[in-house]
């Protein structure tokens, strides 16, 4: 008569030594010791025995889970199986609510399947988004123009106070970041020029760098990261707290009452920042090139002078409204598009971050083809 | 069918019943002058309540009367400012080993079920058996849990769905099952039929009630639903004027003469809720009025 392993717990279960074939559960059938109950419940599998229970002192539901399965193999009726009767209760709404089946497993795709699948998902996505992004912009360019056209619409409080967060809390950082490019721009060109005795066109080099790329595009990267995982996360928890219906309800446009004020901010804000951004460069530029390059502030200024003229200036300010629409209706889209839960907020200030991140720079290189090919 | 003892196994000492006997009178919570406030708002002043072990104990009181707080509490999620909190005989001294003791004793319902929206419910409720049992083989975690959300009466299909495809009694369900997976000897909850209709609350009132019975549950219940005062509670404990005014059973609680029981008890809602209780024994599809 061999007895299944002991465990250091005191619940076991047992084949009866003087019966034939009776299986005794006794001791704790418990949370505590369910791994070891279970795996003796598994070694039974199959066999036709009867169950004495009569012996258990404690049960939870996990232990009844077990004896339940346990019950299911011998084909018992739970009535005989002797358990104490405070038990009884709790055994018999877990055998009423567990069928204990295992939900079936979907069937596993072949792994190229799967890959394809989500090639093929992410490619129906990005036109979905793509049609999703120009549909939106066309309803706020509607809505632009009808404010335009009467104009006591404009949410003005509004505006100004976007103006603010995106624009006048953004310029110290932007003036910074930009500082320190344009530096870094001077020691590189001076690297390199250096060995040519030219290095006066390090001043060349930074100008045309800051006036028609680097000035506006650094605003662009700073506000993508900052105003539209903003204008996002503000319009996601409003979503998901229903005050996006709460404006419907009340008559008002959310295009008008939400995205307009932003919209226009930026507009406002993204040129301004821009231009200090560029000056910031400039002058990033001109400390190096004071400091270590024996190029004295005079020289400097005069050579911006005759570097500079309107078209650069224009190449990169051009850019500058363009990118504000993008970065301010991804960041708004997106937050409309917020499903929610807090997860869903957070799924989507990513994609507004990542999206307009890349937009600002796919329309950065178009433009500087298209700029270099009409000669400006 | 023989109720003695094998001799097969002489080392195992004979099981504990008596943990069991006489749990009319046995304390499960213990709470004596506790204090609590916030600045100078006090919540609790030399608040006492005992809960009894296997009994469905109401708190109520007005908003902002401390309810959370007291279960907070309890909970050792917030230390209290003066006073002496005993769980199961066990004081509760340092807020870690609070922690420490609840998290296995315990379950708690949270208001809207609190459930974690980047798992599924199957995930949910495995959650606990994760982090307190992770010697468990997955394939029995999985059985383990799946058969907790069918005691909470889901199917098992919900199993693979995320939270926020669910209905708010649907969430409260997920809730109670990851609540009940450690399989804890106290039950902690916040207002679970809030929110509901009053079918769903009505039925998750019945789902409690058995639970209860079946798992011999301790269940601390703050709540403002009257229908469930009157279907499910053993006791209620009125909490108010920064202390608990009476703990007793209902009939006895609606016949103390103070302002707010008055008008909580005898309000037109209460009014109907009782008659509710009394025109059917199980209430089903009583709405309120």
């Amino acid at each position: 008569m061999t007895a299944t392993k002991p465990t250091n717990s005191n619940a076991e279960l047992v084949r009866a030594p003087d019966r034939d074939g009776a299986l005794l559960a006794r001791g704790d059938w418990t949370l505590a010791n369910v791994e070891a109950l279970s795996d003796q419940v598994d070694a039974l599998a199959g066999r036709e025995m009867r169950l004495d229970a009569s012996g258990i002192s404690r049960l939870d539901a996990s232990g009844a889970l077990l004896l339940e399965r346990l019950l299911c193999r011998t084909g018992q009726n739970p009535a005989e199986s002797g358990l104490a009767g405070q038990w009884r209760t709790l055994f018999e709404a877990v055998d009423a609510a567990c069928d204990d089946e295992h939900e079936p497993k979907p069937p596993a795709e072949p792994q190229w399947r799967q890959i394809l699948a989500r090639i093929g998902r992410a490619t129906v996505e990005v036109g979905q988004s793509t049609r999703e992004l120009l549909n939106f912009m066309g309803i706020t360019i509607h809505r632009f123009a009808r404010t335009v056209a009467q104009p006591w619409r404009l949410r003005l409080t509004s505006t100004v106070y976007h103006m603010e967060q995106t624009g006048l809390d953004a310029a110290p950082l932007l003036m910074l970041l930009s500082g320190l490019i344009g530096a870094v721009v001077a020691f590189l060109g001076a690297t390199v020029l250096r060995d040519f005795g030219a290095e006066l066109f390090v001043i060349d080099l930074v100008t045309f760098a800051f006036l028609r790329e680097f000035g506006v595009l650094l605003t662009a990267i700073l506000l993508a990261g900052r105003t539209a995982s903003a204008f996002c996360a503000q319009i996601g928890m409003m979503k998901s707290r229903e005050e996006i219906d709460a404006i419907r309800v009340l008559g008002l446009d959310e295009i008008e009452v939400l995205v307009l004020p932003r919209l226009i901010a930026l507009l406002i804000t993204l040129p301004l920042l821009a231009f200090i951004a560029t000056i910031a460069g400039l002058v990033g530029g001109l400390v190096v090139s004071v400091l270590s390059l024996d190029i004295n502030l005079t020289l400097y200024l005069d050579r911006v002078q005759q570097t500079v003229t309107l078209k650069h200036y224009l190449v990169g300010m051009l850019k500058a409204p363009i990118f504000a629409v993008v970065i301010a209706l991804i960041g708004c889209l997106e937050g409309l598009r917020v499903a929610g839960t807090a997860q869903s907020v957070g799924e989507h200030t990513t994609t507004a971050v990542v999206r307009s991140l890349t937009m600002v720079i796919v329309i950065d290189a178009l433009a500087a083809v298209y700029f270099m090919e009409i000669g400006w | 069918m023989s109720d003695e003892h094998t001799p097969e196994s002489p080392a195992k000492p004979a099981p504990e019943h008596t943990e069991d006997n006489g749990r009319e009178i046995e304390t499960a919570i213990r709470v004596r002058g506790l204090c609590n406030r916030f600045g100078s708002n006090i919540v609790h002043r030399a608040l006492d309540l005992d809960v009894r072990r296997g009994e469905i104990l109401a708190v109520v009181g007005g908003s902002g009367s401390g309810k959370s707080v007291l279960m907070r509490s309890i909970l050792g999620l917030l230390r209290p400012d003066d006073g002496d909190i005993q769980v199961f005989g066990q004081r509760l001294e340092d807020t870690e080993e609070a922690q420490k003791l609840m998290s296995r004793r315990a379950g708690v319902l949270f208001q809207d079920g609190a459930l974690f929206s980047s798992l599924t419910v199957l995930e949910n409720v495995e959650v606990p058996l994760k982090s307190h049992r992770p010697d468990l083989p997955a394939q029995l975690r999985r059985d383990l849990a799946r058969s907790k959300i069918q005691l909470s009466g889901l199917s098992a299909s919900t199993s693979s769905r995320m939270p926020s495809e669910l209905s708010g009694g649907m969430r409260k369900r997920v809730a109670l099952a990851r609540a009940l997976a450690l399989e804890p000897e106290l039950l902690f909850l916040d207002e679970p039929t809030a929110g509901l209709d009053p079918i769903g609350a009505a039925d998750f009132d019945r789902l409690l009630f058995t639970l209860q019975r079946a798992l011999g549950l301790t269940v601390f219940l703050i709540t403002h639903d009257l229908d469930t005062l009157y279907a499910i509670c053993d006791r209620v404990a009125v909490i108010a004027e920064r202390k608990i005014l009476a703990v007793a059973a209902l009939d006895e609680i609606e016949k103390l003469d103070h302002e707010w029981i008055r008008d909580y008890f005898h309000g037109p809602r209460a009014r109907a809720a009782r008659n509710a209780e009394t025109a059917t024994d199980t209430r089903t599809d009583q709405p309120n009025p």
